[in-house]
């Protein structure tokens, strides 16, 4: 119970402390020795509960807390209103509003049927995944701002420096995803899940642009429609169904009713894990500063999303809103990484890349049996490290080149070793075998047969080779031996600190993934399930993928070995006659000298970015109109 | 003869058998080539004096890493081959296999040449082009079979091409990418002078391009061996019957290559995709609801 109220808590405190320092030097030691006590109490806290084995409730006199949260809500709101009106913006002022209206009228006037005793917060193998992953990536990704922010200003001399500011954002936001994952009560999540949405606002919003503020407010009136969402499942499910915790809403089982506010919640659980149709606030949220990017993106923000949707699976599993929610999930997936295609900045095509996975976990939680569930956590698990460590590594580059275009990025192994090095692990990371998202796609693609259901499987058989080719041609580009020399990397030690983190995460993660998915995923279902489910992989399975593992090691050890005795004879390439010799550059027509740029391909002349995203933002909104209409109107 | 036993002759007979039988078909194939154009044609064995050839030659390279990638395309190749001839999980069979690939892809942009990273580009391409089918390939052995392990999808008593027609069709439309036969011979060309000389394989030159043609073998071998796993069931005649289809399969891709002009990449895209999707789409469902 402390190590959970230290975990919620402590992140705002220190939040607070960064918000009025500013000093560099104290503010990188406050956040080095935040994140490191962060870091203590989850992986104690998730050591001393795995021991234990069991989930754990903590029940709460909470009347204090729940003023404090009330008062915290109108807070949010206040500062919504009038930063709408200082920038003129309608939507998102009523809809807060709105929430808040309810939300008052709910908690003030509305007469609440006595539900007993409640569990306000709890614990169960999810949780720890979900606390892992945000004390782990998510305050490594902080430590990577104090250098990252550093760099930025110094390139960046026209933005006002708001580091204090941006750092109390970046703590406040991990204090909300662990307020969100331990809560119980419906209320409460809601609560944190504002303080999430509000948030990634003010982060995104960081620069002040033009383009900056028009991203910024996108982003929150599409999260605060989901909050709306929310709020309207917590008013039915507890003036209706008597119900307010998260734990009694998955386990009714029967009844009809309860659907409604699961799709509700599944609507809001849609809008921020950034599903079409309300993909575009992410894609908006790269104009922000890397570090927050890679916040969204990973640890905290989307993953709230997905996190809700599995904590949904196990209702919404067979019934007519888990299906759709899965339609949405594989056409999001398919539809936004044939859109990364065409991207050539790194950081679309990375925002592209994320909201495509999130598709895939989104179909997982959809489909909601045993075996996605498994899948998706496992996705969770690696697409945050995988996905932050290239959103710092793109970062990095940026810093050092100029340039995050992939185009850019041309021989990237020859310019900046290191840095080439980690990116190639995180982008092997997420679609190489044997690597986790390959597993879980795997698992996915068995389940989504069993299930019959074809239209997803179609999905993910498409979107598997659209997948390949925007991550190889990546790969390709930076591998590529463009004749040059080391130049000067000017990522500064508490990047690498983090980066390098990071690639051994992801590295570790592969030789460890049996273990977690024996001692963490497959009791994490029976938690979720109730009843004992057959492990969903074989041990043939994992002897298969250990194998296939060993091979990636031991083939190039071998290769290089024979390598090293084999004549190679060094030559030129060959351009047809006209290389200057130099691998570099060719002679032209006028007998001058050109150097030579092969460019990759984007498909652009194929697929318009704008007008597919308009295409795939209709049909998924009609999916969405559709789950409302009928999911709701049939139960009712 | 216990069933580790059994595996591990047939994993060794194809690592060591393969490359003659990929090797022999090479020859057979440019022998039937040369009658189909009114030619003689070489010697059966003529691909075997090539690659002996090849390893005797320099081998020309801005840089050893390159030597590297083709070494592991070669044992991953071999690799894949090798679970499958072992019966293990189709699709995990799959997904190594596009792991090799992209070991070649690597090694094909690896140096800064124009025509070889455009050749690269274009594999990719390839794969883009035949990736979705061979997933829905084993979408439907799963379907047909009700599973992924190729040591049980053998011992059905009915083949799994009478469910899954319309997917041994898809699959053998893009069998024509993989096998690098015109009209889809995108990647590279037979003839050294198309618009980007030869492609993906332009800077792999004696002890690489050796190694190439070795994987080439294998690989061909072992997707035959994913075409003679639609018809292999419970009973013994299957096993000729298969052999035989596969011979069928292969003439036909040779007959293809000759009558076929050589198409623009996207034609080969639009074409795999849409034949992809209305076949799996088609087949899956019909197995999904009527058996």
């Amino acid at each position: 119970m402390e190590f959970v109220g230290f975990l919620i808590l402590f992140p705002f405190v220190a939040a607070a402390i960064l918000a009025c320092t500013k000093n560099d030097n104290i503010r990188k030691v406050v956040v080095y020795a935040s994140s490191i006590l962060i870091i203590a109490a989850a992986v104690c806290f998730s050591v001393m509960h795995l021991i234990s084995g069991e989930s754990v409730a903590y029940l709460e006199e909470t009347e204090m807390i729940d003023r404090i949260m009330m008062c915290g809500e109108l807070f949010l709101t206040v500062l919504i209103v009038v930063l709408s009106v200082r920038y003129k913006k309608v939507l998102p002022a009523v809809l807060s509003l709105l929430q808040t209206g309810l939300m008052l009228w709910f908690e003030l006037i509305a007469k609440k049927p006595e539900t007993g005793a409640q569990m306000h917060l709890f614990c169960d193998r999810l949780t720890i995944v979900m606390c892992l992953i945000v004390a782990v990536v998510g305050t490594l990704i902080c430590v990577y701002a104090v250098g990252y922010l550093k760099d930025y200003h110094n390139h960046h001399t026209e933005y006002k420096d708001r580091r204090p500011f941006f750092f109390g954002m970046l703590f406040v936001f991990l204090g909300a995803m662990f307020g969100l994952i331990f809560s119980n009560n419906l209320v409460w999540i809601y609560f944190f899940w504002e303080i999430t949405s509000v948030s990634s606002f003010l982060l995104i919003g960081y620069t002040k642009t033009e383009e900056a503020i028009t991203n910024c407010f996108r982003a929150l009136w599409m999260n605060l429609l989901g909050g709306l969402g929310f709020c309207i499942a917590i008013i039915y499910s507890e003036l209706v169904l008597e119900i307010s915790t998260l734990k009694e809403l998955v386990s009714v089982g029967d009844g009809q009713l309860v659907i409604i506010p699961v799709i509700l919640l599944a609507f809001a659980g849609l809008t921020k894990s950034a599903q079409f149709p309300f993909s575009r606030w992410l894609l908006g949220a790269m104009v922000a500063p890397t570090p927050s990017s890679a916040l969204l993106h990973s640890a905290t923000m989307v993953k709230a999303g997905v996190y809700l949707l599995l904590r949904l699976a196990p209702v919404m599993s067979g019934t007519y809103a888990g299906t759709m929610v899965a339609l949405i999930g594989g056409l999001t997936f398919f539809a936004a990484s044939v859109l990364a295609i065409t991207q050539s900045d790194g950081k679309s095509v990375l925002a592209y890349s994320t909201i495509s996975n999130l598709g895939l976990i989104t179909a997982c939680a959809g489909v909601g049996v045993e075996q996605t569930v498994w899948a998706g956590v496992l996705l969770v698990i690696f697409h945050a490290v995988s996905k932050s460590l290239l959103f710092q590594t793109v970062g990095a580059i940026e810093n050092s080149t100029g340039s995050r275009d992939i185009e850019d990025m041309t021989g990237l192994i020859r310019r900046f070793p290191a840095l080439a090095i980690v990116l190639c692990i995180g982008i092997a990371g997420m679609f190489l075998a044997p690597f986790g998202m390959l597993i879980s796609k795997w698992a996915v693609l068995k389940a989504f047969v069993d299930a019959g259901n074809v239209v997803l499987v179609l999905f993910i058989a498409f979107g598997s080779a659209t997948t390949l080719f925007y991550w190889t041609k990546w790969l390709c580009k930076v591998l590529v031996q463009v004749p040059g020399e080391p130049e000067r990397n000017k990522t500064s030690a508490n990047q690498w600190c983090s980066i390098g983190a990071h690639a051994f995460m992801m590295i570790a993660l592969c030789f460890v993934f049996p273990v977690i998915a024996y001692y963490l995923l497959q009791p994490m279902l029976y938690e979720l399930y109730g009843s004992v489910v057959a492990p969903v992989l074989s041990a043939s399975d994992m002897y298969i993928l250990l194998l296939m593992l060993v091979a990636l090691v031991v083939v190039p050890v071998i290769g290089n070995m024979f390598v090293k005795n084999v004549d190679v004879t060094q030559s030129n390439e060959y351009m047809a006659g006209i290389n200057t010799g130099d691998n570099k550059s060719f002679v032209d027509s006028f007998d001058g000298v050109k150097t030579l740029n092969v460019a990759n391909w984007y498909f652009t002349d194929m697929v318009n970015e704008q007008k597919l995203l308009k295409a795939v933002i209709y049909i998924a909104s009609a999916v969405i109109i559709i789950i409302g209409v009928i999911g709701i109107g049939g139960a009712l | 003869m216990d069933i580790h036993t059994a595996v591990l002759i047939r994993v060794i007979a194809f690592i060591v058998l393969a490359p003659f039988l990929g090797g022999f078909l090479a020859g057979l194939d440019r022998k039937i080539t040369a009658r189909m154009q009114g030619r003689k044609g070489p010697s059966v064995l003529q691909p075997f004096y090539d690659v002996a050839k090849l390893l005797n030659k320099e081998t020309l390279s801005i840089g050893r890493m390159q030597y590297l990638y083709m070494f592991c395309f070669l044992a991953f190749i071999i690799f894949t081959g090798s679970c499958f001839f072992a019966g293990l999980d189709i699709l995990l069979v799959f997904f190594v296999l596009t792991t090799a690939v992209m070991f070649f892809v690597l090694a094909a942009s690896f140096p800064n040449s124009p025509f070889s990273r455009m050749g690269a580009m274009r594999e990719l391409a390839q794969m883009l082009a035949y990736e979705p089918m061979v997933i829905l390939a084993a979408i439907g052995f799963y379907q047909a079979t009700g599973t992924f392990v190729i040591n049980d999808i053998v011992k059905q008593d009915v083949s799994a091409i009478v469910y899954i027609p319309g997917i041994f069709i898809g699959f053998v439309y893009i069998l024509t990418i993989k096998f690098r036969k015109s009209p889809f011979d995108i990647s590279t060309s037979h003839h050294a002078h198309q618009e980007m000389v030869k492609g993906i394989t332009t800077e792999l030159s004696g002890g690489m391009f050796a190694i190439l043609e070795i994987s080439h073998w294998y690989e061909n071998i072992m997707l035959l061996g994913v075409v003679a796993l639609f018809v292999i069931n419970s009973h013994w005649w299957s096993i000729p019957l298969a052999v035989l289809v596969c011979f069928i399969v292969y003439f036909i891709e040779i007959l293809i290559d000759n009558t076929c002009a050589r198409v623009k990449w996207k034609v080969m895209l639009s074409s795999a995709w849409t034949i992809s999707f209305i076949l799996g789409t088609v087949n899956l469902l019909i197995l999904q609801y009527l058996f």
